[in-house]
């Protein structure tokens, strides 16, 4: 099997499939100067975010920590932060620029004057920062060097029968190449965390997925509300997905089968190699933006009933063994595993062509997600804003 | 005659492949053995079929697992779902002052 794909060397060592000048929001209120600036210059990705304006205490924190996780992203060249005042744009700027030693460019409206002179003073910033990363050459790298999500939303029972077990094929081949695979969304752990303690390198690591998994079953004793509704959600019920068990011992397939190295919070960086989980909210865009701001460059996606989003920094593959689903959005849809829940392919088979396109996919080849501009981000947070 | 997906040889629920009507019959090899059951209402495709009857409260098992228990008794034959499945994890509704 064909094992290196075309990428981006950054500073660090990381590498990118894709090769963006990052035009990133510290802060709710300049979305429209980035949208703006995105729109203008050829080669950028905007990336605008929600609240980031007066964030306090653990929010403060890990707002932060995503940000800087986002503007580190490998598949990002360079980065131009907009803000509204120089002391934030520059806290991040400086801890991207020292976590990576990439180039970045700080902004803010208030030190540029108003909303059209900082456009243009992001504009001109924007424009060298292109004209740079334009000359960069793609080099081979080993699948090795990737680190990759995986992922489901819109699930339903064919995901756990074709999805799933394909997405496992692949996370299993990546930890072999010597790469690292992300499991997230915890709350899609209940009922099947006893199968992930049994695969962790540690009792502290079989101790850490308990405690994640056992905070989301708090929480829903605090709230006084039963899960079901919130998830399974009323999609994934029309889809024949009864309880949040069978969706979780479904879910927890994509991940492979090699050893949990370890349980890793919202957004941390991804440093080691093998399998890891990392403790995210079950909805894709809020848990793809941890995952991107992890350091992961691709994203695998599971859908049964059909959930058309992907990740704005780590493109994202689709995949669905509904063939319902299939027919209906074809165009959202990158790989069909149809004849994996037909039970006429294996999800080995399934899983090498997956593979193949996921290299593809990686030397540039562009998903259904990003062509069709169906990309969200969205921030973790914890407490509300005061 | 639709083949169903049945995942582990505890399983009492088995997944239609396709929509089946009810009157169909509905066929599954587990352990190189062949067996069949009719199914007694309409099940849409993906949705689980009660391999064998299941008595109220008992755990409902799908890839060897326990999934749920049924709430009130399911006939061989019949569609498993919320309406007779019942979750037995992030019940905070259970929970002391929890909204059942």
């Amino acid at each position: 099997m064909e094992k290196t794909f075309m990428g981006y060397a950054r500073p660090d060592g990381a590498v990118g499939i894709r090769n963006h000048v990052g035009i990133l929001a510290a802060m709710d209120n300049v979305n429209g100067v980035v949208q703006v600036i995105s729109d203008a210059v050829r080669g950028v990705l905007g990336i605008p975010i929600w609240y980031g304006r007066g964030q306090f205490g653990q929010d403060e924190q890990l707002t932060f920590k995503t940000l800087v996780g986002l503007g580190s992203n490998p598949n990002l060249h360079s980065v131009l932060i907009v803000s509204l005042e120089p002391v934030s744009a520059n806290k991040l700027a400086n801890a991207i620029r020292e976590r990576t030693g990439k180039q970045v460019v700080a902004i803010s409206v208030q030190e540029c004057g108003d909303s059209i002179r900082t456009i243009a003073e992001g504009m001109r910033i924007a424009a060298e920062l292109v004209g740079a990363a334009s000359e960069q050459r793609s080099e081979p790298f080993s699948v090795g060097k990737l680190i990759i999500g995986v992922e489901c939303g819109g699930s339903d029972t064919t995901s756990g029968l074709a999805a799933n077990p394909t997405l496992g094929k692949v996370a299993d081949a990546v930890v072999d190449a010597g790469g690292a695979v992300v499991l997230t969304e915890t709350s899609e752990l209940l009922g099947a965390e006893h199968i992930l303690m049994k695969r962790a390198v540690s009792p502290q690591v079989a101790e850490e997925i308990k405690r994640i998994v056992d905070n989301v079953e708090q929480e829903a004793n605090r709230r006084g509300v039963s899960i079901l509704g919130a998830n399974p959600v009323p999609d994934n019920i029309a889809g024949g997905l009864t309880t949040i068990e069978e969706k979780s011992l479904g879910a927890i397939i994509k991940g492979g089968s090699r050893t949990i190295q370890g349980v890793l919070p919202y957004a941390e960086p991804v440093t080691g190699q093998g399998l890891f989980i990392m403790d995210t909210p079950a909805p894709a865009c809020e848990s793809m933006t941890g995952i991107a701001a992890g350091g992961a460059q691709l994203i695998l996606f599971a859908t049964g009933k059909g959930n058309i989003i992907g990740s704005l920094l780590a493109p994202t593959i689709k995949v669905t063994g509904n063939p319902d689903t299939l027919r209906q959005m074809e165009v959202n849809i990158d790989v069909e595993v149809t004849e994996v829940f037909a039970g006429t392919k294996t999800a080995d088979a399934a899983g090498k062509e997956l593979f193949a396109c996921m290299l593809k996919v990686c030397s540039g080849k562009m998903t259904k997600a990003e062509i069709l501009r169906q990309e969200g981000i969205a921030l973790n947070r914890i407490q509300p804003t005061v | 005659m639709k083949k169903i997906a049945v995942l582990h040889e505890k399983d009492n629920v088995g997944t239609v492949l396709q929509a089946v009507d009810s009157g169909e019959s509905v066929i599954w090899t587990i352990k190189g053995e062949e067996r069949r059951v009719t199914v007694t209402e309409k099940i849409p495709l993906g949705h689980k079929v009660a391999l064998v009857p299941v008595g109220d409260r008992q755990e409902i098992v799908k890839y060897g697992e326990v999934i749920g228990v049924a709430r009130g008794d399911i006939g061989q034959g019949a569609l498993v779902h919320v309406h007779n499945v019942e979750s037995l994890r992030g019940r905070g509704d259970l929970a002391e002052g929890g909204k059942r």
